[in-house]
């Protein structure tokens, strides 16, 4: 690891204005402190920003749960509220990683770093998310761009996410049996109105799966999606899933995701 | 005195450990030590066209810098194979040099070219980047099965080939087969996996200009081992002037046997720098340069007769040893594995043929099992699928084909001296709720589940072994064990033993094993181990070798107190010493029902007169003290056995496998302290397991390790596991005054193949290879139901 400048931001001004080409927020570090340490990221400054008390915290309102960037996967796992207006969210918080990771890492972090395997991606977008930074509001919908790219502008930081809360949703993940990242993560939500599929770990960036919210909207069971053979042409092969495996995945986890509801 | 030998004595090390108190290599730290970083190669294969340190010699804080060159200039040696292996047609077998530091060429990925040593870890990461090698880069040879057909690796040896052992007779197993009513057989892969201890290998190697001693702390199973080959072979320094400290080690799993480049070249440049240096291997380091275990390609049949006799079995194997031969490497695949490839069983013919292949990957040598999991992995596949093939159910089967008495001499080298396998069978069974299986898996047919279950009988060859036998099998040292039991004249005892601990609870157990044999209570007596200023001397700790062999030196060396205990007694009580009987630490002369207790005897021994009296305790021709060593070479291996039952759950729409049951009834002889062996067998478990299911080592073509960290590794965790169902027979060994057998590889040899055969059995017979994988499954699971709907 080389060396870099250490900052403690106060508040979200503070931070965005130390940023630069050449520095990363210090939020869990679960992400950004590894590839450092493995030399696949070099920053000359480091803005922590977890001692700014505005991006921690959990509000739930009558129609949505908005919780602080900064705030960690343990107590959104932990949250009598979240686990009260959106069980599925909870639930998700606790399978991701570790207890050391989940001890640490945050969800603004989560979003923000977007890797195409990661949980919370998945509930931005069937949870019709907004993402608040401390310079506009971002529709989840428009915020991943692609793998590890967000619309984030350099130097923006985001304050809190706002989910919108369904009438039923559920989250299941077929796990990396290694690292336990999704392999294939599915999250199904169904709100007045429509159903959101969203699905990660699938392609290189999570998405809205069109064809089975479809189905789904129409007739809200497992059957309406059974059997579905899913285009794998863009989905990701590795040597944990073949895009062959990836698409069947896909449509099983949204059945048991159904199934859950 | 109860006997604490059986009872669940609690680990004297754990308060240590749970505390955070123990002393591992890499909590040494010496005044004015250095650092040092390997400059590692990044390519599988390449010559090395230049070698260029001056900019990182100008980086900042940098001391030394060494490099191939060097260390061939001081005539320094290289890594060795301990076991030296003759092929079916008479020659020897061929091994590359392994120079610590690569001069010309690199073998695999992190093939060490070179030391960087400096005042502080940052300084010598940041010189170690300046380095500059300019590498001519080669095509890799990297696949065990096409290892023959690539590249030359290295100069000299055809074909990759080591050498092409056999072991038995083909031609009457050809008389065998054709014999036969039918031949069953398998095509199977023993997959690669990465030890992954817990600590990392580190060392801290120190030099002592005044004296001209070399220390070296290292995470080794077998200090007194490494030193031996370190000054014969290495040259690094003669023995008296090499002092090697394995303080404690946090699992070694056999990855811990070898000498490595680190250990040489760290002692070799201290030396050369008159300070000391410490290396900790990173974890990316431990995947890439760590020994390896496993990986072989094996055909294997079976000829039976229609009603399930064995009658010949043929293993044709490919074992992969990677880049270069090393200690236990090419013992390994041959002798550790052809003698146990015929399983429990009587089979009158039998022949192993293993071709042993060089690639472009990490060194492969003993891991836990070493070379009996690939063997019982052969055998344990092969009878189940006769079992589905026959139609006769798979313990009957396995039943029919065992030993009727014992010893039971097996058909390729063994004697097994005791056991009794139907005895195990029986209980496993019942263990396991054989005979409700068929329910379970209807229960699970309803809920559209696949459920298997899975047997493995095994027995195993280990607590290594009588000299005479390996040194004349090629062994290039005895593999005798030492011990010394010395008493203090206030009566408490040291034992020192050439064992060594790195989670095994010697600590506790060889105590356990004192107190008896003394009558001293286990608080007053300490073991010591791991350090060649320490004790006599140590073969160390492998081959489930510690209680069989370790132990019963412990157990000579008191006997030998005891006899001098006797002859001390009779002088002071004025008996004969025939007359004197030891019994809980106390010496009774049988006629007078006088006595001294051990303790009084101890200080008689150190404190041999009284006041105003010319008067000495000790017998004519007894020199004063109470201390004896022993050095025990075992009359043959140790043979633990067992029946291992699993039973799955197979969700065919994700291929998920669930391990719903695990059973294990082992037969360890007599038990020392069963809260450890329950703690070995978890642990064996866990990593057999870990094969069948999870771990893999996986290269690419070009010899990259794709699986080098633990985001692609998958170690197994506790949620991966049922709790176990764990449970014994006793038969003692005849061969050992304890009648113990080895306990500590058991796990990680029956695993595979029981889990395996629960996989395959719940897939209808479908072969899929180690690691059973979700995807590999979920394929098998849709073939089933093509041919399931195919034959509805
Ligand atoms: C062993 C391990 C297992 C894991 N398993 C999983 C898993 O199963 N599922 C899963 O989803 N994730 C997993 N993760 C990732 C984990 O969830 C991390 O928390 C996440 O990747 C990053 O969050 P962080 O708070 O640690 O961010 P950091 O590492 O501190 O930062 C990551 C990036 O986000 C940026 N950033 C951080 N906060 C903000 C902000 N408020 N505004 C703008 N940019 C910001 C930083 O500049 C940086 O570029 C795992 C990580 C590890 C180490």
């Amino acid at each position: 690891m080389k060396d870099f400048n250490y900052h403690s931001a106060k508040d979200s001004k503070e931070a965005s204005k130390l940023a630069s080409s050449s520095s990363a927020f210090l939020a869990g570090g679960m992400t950004t402190i590894p590839s450092m340490k493995l030399g696949l990221a070099t920053y000359k400054d480091l803005i922590d920003i977890k001692n700014i008390k505005k991006l921690s915290g959990i509000k739930v309102s009558g129609r949505s749960v908005t919780i602080g960037a900064a705030t960690k996967h343990v107590e959104v796992s932990n949250s009598k509220d979240v686990k009260k207006a959106i069980p599925s969210l909870s639930s998700l918080a606790e399978g991701i990683g570790d207890p050391q990771v989940r001890n640490r890492g945050t969800i603004g972090g989560s979003i923000a770093n977007n890797d195409p395997s990661a949980d919370y991606p998945s509930a931005c977008i069937a949870l019709n998310a907004t993402i608040h930074t401390n310079e506009r509001k971002i529709e989840a919908a428009k915020f991943f761009k692609g793998m590890f790219e967000t619309a984030l502008k350099k130097g923006e930081l985001i304050e809190a996410i706002e989910f919108q809360i369904p009438e039923k949703s559920s989250y299941q993940k077929h796990p990396n049996p290694a690292s336990r990242y999704a392999i294939v993560g599915v999250y199904v939500a169904k709100h007045k109105g429509d159903v959101n599929v969203a699905v990660t770990g699938a392609k290189s960036c999570v998405y809205n799966d069109k064809e089975m919210s479809k189905a789904l909207s129409g007739n809200f069971s497992s059957s309406s999606i059974d059997g579905m053979d899913l285009d794998s042409s863009e989905m990701n092969t590795d040597m944990h899933a073949s895009a062959e495996f990836r698409a069947s995945l896909v449509v099983t986890q949204a059945k048991k995701a159904v199934d859950a509801c | 005195m109860a006997s604490l030998v059986g009872s669940r004595v609690e680990r004297k090390e754990d308060k240590r450990f749970l505390t955070g108190k123990g002393r591992y290599t890499a909590d040494i730290n010496l005044a004015n030590q250095t650092y040092a970083i390997f400059v590692r190669s990044p390519h599988a294969r390449a010559s090395i066209k230049k070698l260029n340190i001056d900019k990182a010699l100008k980086s900042s804080g940098v001391v030394s810098i060494l490099t191939g060159k060097e260390i061939a200039d001081d005539k320094i040696g290289g890594l060795i194979a301990g076991w030296a292996i003759r092929s079916e047609d008479g020659t020897e077998m061929k091994c590359p040099g392994n120079p610590p530091l690569a001069k010309d060429n690199v073998n695999f990925v992190g093939d060490p070219v070179a030391v960087v040593i400096a005042e502080s870890l940052a300084e010598a990461k940041e010189a170690a980047e300046k380095v500059e090698v300019d590498y001519k880069v080669l095509k890799a040879v990297t696949s065990t099965a096409d290892a023959m057909n690539g590249d030359t690796i290295h100069e000299g040896i055809d074909k990759n080939l080591c050498f092409d052992w056999l072991l038995g007779d083909r031609q009457k197993v050809k008389e065998a087969f054709d014999k036969a009513d039918k031949v069953i057989s398998i095509d199977i892969i023993n997959n690669r996996l990465i030890p992954n201890a817990m600590e990392p290998r580190a060392c801290v190697a120190d030099y002592n200009a005044a004296s001209e001693e070399i220390t070296l702390y290292t995470t080794s199973q077998n200090p007194h081992l490494s030193r031996l080959i370190m000054s014969a072979f290495g040259n690094v320094a003669p023995e008296h002037k090499l002092r090697v400290v394995a303080p404690d080690v946090g699992g070694g799993f056999g990855s811990k046997i070898n000498v490595y480049n680190e250990d040489i070249v760290c002692s070799w440049a201290a030396k050369k720098i008159s300070r000391a240096i410490k290396w900790v291997a990173e974890r990316s380091e431990s995947f890439l340069t760590d020994i390896h275990g496993r990986d072989h390609v094996t055909h294997a049949e079976l000829a039976v007769t229609k009603d399930g006799k064995f009658l010949g079995f043929k293993n044709e194997t490919i074992a992969n040893l990677g880049a270069y031969a090393r200690v236990f490497g090419t013992v390994t695949p041959t002798y550790l594995f052809g003698p146990c490839a015929t399983g429990v069983y009587e089979i009158p013919a039998a022949y192993t043929n293993v071709k042993a292949v060089y690639t472009n990957t990490a060194p492969v040598d003993a891991y836990r099992g070493a070379g009996r999991p690939e063997a019982t992995y052969t055998i344990e596949r092969l009878v189940e699928k006769a079992s589905m093939e026959l139609g006769i159910d798979k313990t009957e089967l396995r039943i029919k084909n065992f030993p009727t008495a014992f010893p039971f001499k097996q058909t390729l080298v063994h004697t097994v001296d005791s056991g009794d396998y139907v005895a195990g069978m029986e209980k496993a069974k019942q263990m396991a709720d054989y005979k409700g299986f068929e329910a379970r898996r209807k229960e699970s047919e309803a809920k559209g589940k696949l459920r298997g279950i899975g047997v493995t009988s095994y027995f195993e060859a280990c607590g290594i072994a009588p000299s005479a036998a390996v040194m004349s099998l090629g062994c290039g040292v005895g593999l005798w064990e030492s011990a010394e039991v010395r008493f203090n004249p206030t009566g408490q005892v040291t034992v020192y033993t050439g064992s060594h601990s790195h989670g095994q609870s010697h600590q506790t157990t060889f105590a356990q094993i004192a107190a008896d044999e003394l009558g001293v209570p286990i608080e007053n007596i300490d073991i010591v181990h791991g350090d060649t200023d320490k004790g006599t001397f140590g073969m160390g700790t492998y081959g489930s070798r510690s209680l069989a062999v370790g132990g019963i030196a412990i157990v000579n060396a008191c006997k030998k107190i005891v006899e001098k205990g006797k002859r001390v007694t009779a002088k002071m009580l004025e008996a004969n010493p025939e007359d004197v009987e030891f019994k809980d630490g106390e010496f009774i002369v049988s006629k007078s029902n006088k006595k001294k207790t051990i303790g009084e005897v101890a200080f008689a021994c150190y404190l041999p007169g009284v006041r105003d009296e010319m008067k000495s305790p000790l017998p004519e021709g007894d020199e004063p003290g109470l201390k004896e060593t022993s050095f025990y070479d075992p009359s043959n291996f140790s043979f633990p056995a067992g029946t291992h039952i699993a039973e799955v759950e197979i969700d065919p729409e994700t291929g998920h496998v669930k391990l719903e049951k695990y059973t294990a009834c082992d037969d360890f002889g007599r038990i020392i302290n069963p809260m450890v062996v329950e703690g070995q067998v978890h642990g064996g478990l866990a990593q057999g397991i870990g094969q069948a299911l999870y771990e893999n080592a996986e290269y690419d073509e070009t010899g990259q390790l794709m699986t080098g960290s633990y985001m692609d590794y998958t170690m197994p965790r506790a949620d991966n596991f049922p709790e176990f169902n764990i449970g014994y027979t006793c038969t003692h060994a005849t061969t050992n005054p304890l009648g113990v057998k080895g306990c500590g590889e058991a796990g990680a040899i029956a695993a595979p193949p029981t889990v395996m055969n629960a996989v395959i059995d719940a897939l209808g017979g479908q072969e899929v290879t180690m690691p059973a994988t979700a995807e590999k499954v979920w394929k098998a699971c849709k073939n089933l139901k093509k041919s399931n709907a195919k034959a509805a």
